[in-house]
């Protein structure tokens, strides 16, 4: 069984996984990351689990949601895009 | 398999929204006000943890979206646009601001630690390859995720909530909180540190760590 120790490398890949995984990175770290990840099995949980916590964020929502719109509240809306129709320049 | 992340929005039927708004189309206006009513609601509750403001937020910022509508030059700026002006209106709220620096997470704090066992280095995390994505969001797991949110620091639960819920990108998010790319980066990042820390706490606490089926030879090293 290979054997991993954490290196400078690992720790430089925990800095920037978040930049990785949102392709913010230059083609060339991208490439060093991936060779990292290739052969680090730690680090490539780790990318793994931020991977996952990153999708459970993006599809969470609070289960709390807004009461109904009372009709006074979306009467005050209405006007004020009635308003800003009315008032802005005719474009062609 | 890709480690990367692909990008879904629903911002073309948002700019589409808002070109209908701007062309006087009366079916677009409600469809807006329900899609955004309950975005930025999300948005201050989980800034400000108060329905009643939430609400509030949500009203002021709508009456001065539609006031502003025709400043709106690009329909497809529509998301980053509204949340600008749901932010300011968090901000008048609370009368204080909940932007403001607050503590700073280290990264330090998120390196999980290795356990060396058996010659063998292994990261003290769970095993969260054994976690359908589609099973992520059960009842138990969102109230955990609730929570991990909820906690984090102001300035960083507003990285978070515009990058990751709201999938604004980097330079978006970056404008409307009034920070520099970089810093928008670097919160993200330990935002995301410190929200995954939550979940795997949970995991490992909940046993659902490790431990396959039936364990593998020499592979108990207490992570579950």
């Amino acid at each position: 069984m290979e054997t991993h120790e954490r290196t400078e490398k690992c720790k430089e890949m925990f800095s920037l996984l978040s930049e990785y995984l949102n392709l913010e990175l230059p083609p060339d770290a991208c490439r060093e990351i991936e060779t990292h990840l290739a052969g680090c099995r730690p680090c490539i949980e780790f990318a793994e689990s931020l991977r996952k916590t990153v999708e459970l964020c993006r599809r969470y929502r609070p289960n709390e949601m807004p009461h109904p719109i009372g009709v006074q509240a979306r009467d005050q809306l209405l006007e004020a895009y009635k308003k800003m129709l009315s008032g802005r320049e005719i474009g062609p | 398999m890709p480690l990367t992340l692909n990008q879904t929005s629903e911002r073309e039927e948002e700019a589409d929204l808002a070109r209908k708004l701007m062309a006087g189309e009366p079916e677009a206006f409600d469809r807006f006000v329900e899609h955004f009513r309950a975005k930025i609601f999300h948005y201050s509750w989980l800034m400000c943890g108060d329905r009643e403001d939430a609400e509030e937020v949500a009203q002021e910022t709508l009456i001065k979206v539609f006031e502003n509508f025709d400043r709106l030059h690009e329909p497809e700026r529509v998301r980053p646009w509204v949340f600008r002006i749901a932010k300011n209106a968090c901000l008048m709220k609370r009368r204080k601001s909940i932007f403001a620096p607050s503590r700073e997470l280290s990264l330090d704090e998120f390196l999980p630690a290795m356990n060396h066992e058996g010659g063998e280095a292994k990261l003290q995390i769970a095993d969260w390859s054994r976690l359908p994505d589609d099973q992520l969001l059960q009842s138990e797991m969102k109230h955990v995720l609730d929570r991990a949110i909820s906690e984090l620091p102001a300035n960083y639960k507003s990285v978070i909530l515009l990058r990751d819920l709201e999938e604004l990108s980097t330079a978006e998010t970056a404008q409307i909180l009034d920070l520099t790319d970089d810093v928008v980066k670097t919160r993200l990042h330990r935002a995301r540190l410190a929200v995954r820390q939550k979940l795997d706490e949970y995991l490992r606490a909940e046993g659902r760590a490790a431990a396959p089926a039936e364990p593998a030879r020499g592979d108990r090293d207490g992570n579950a």
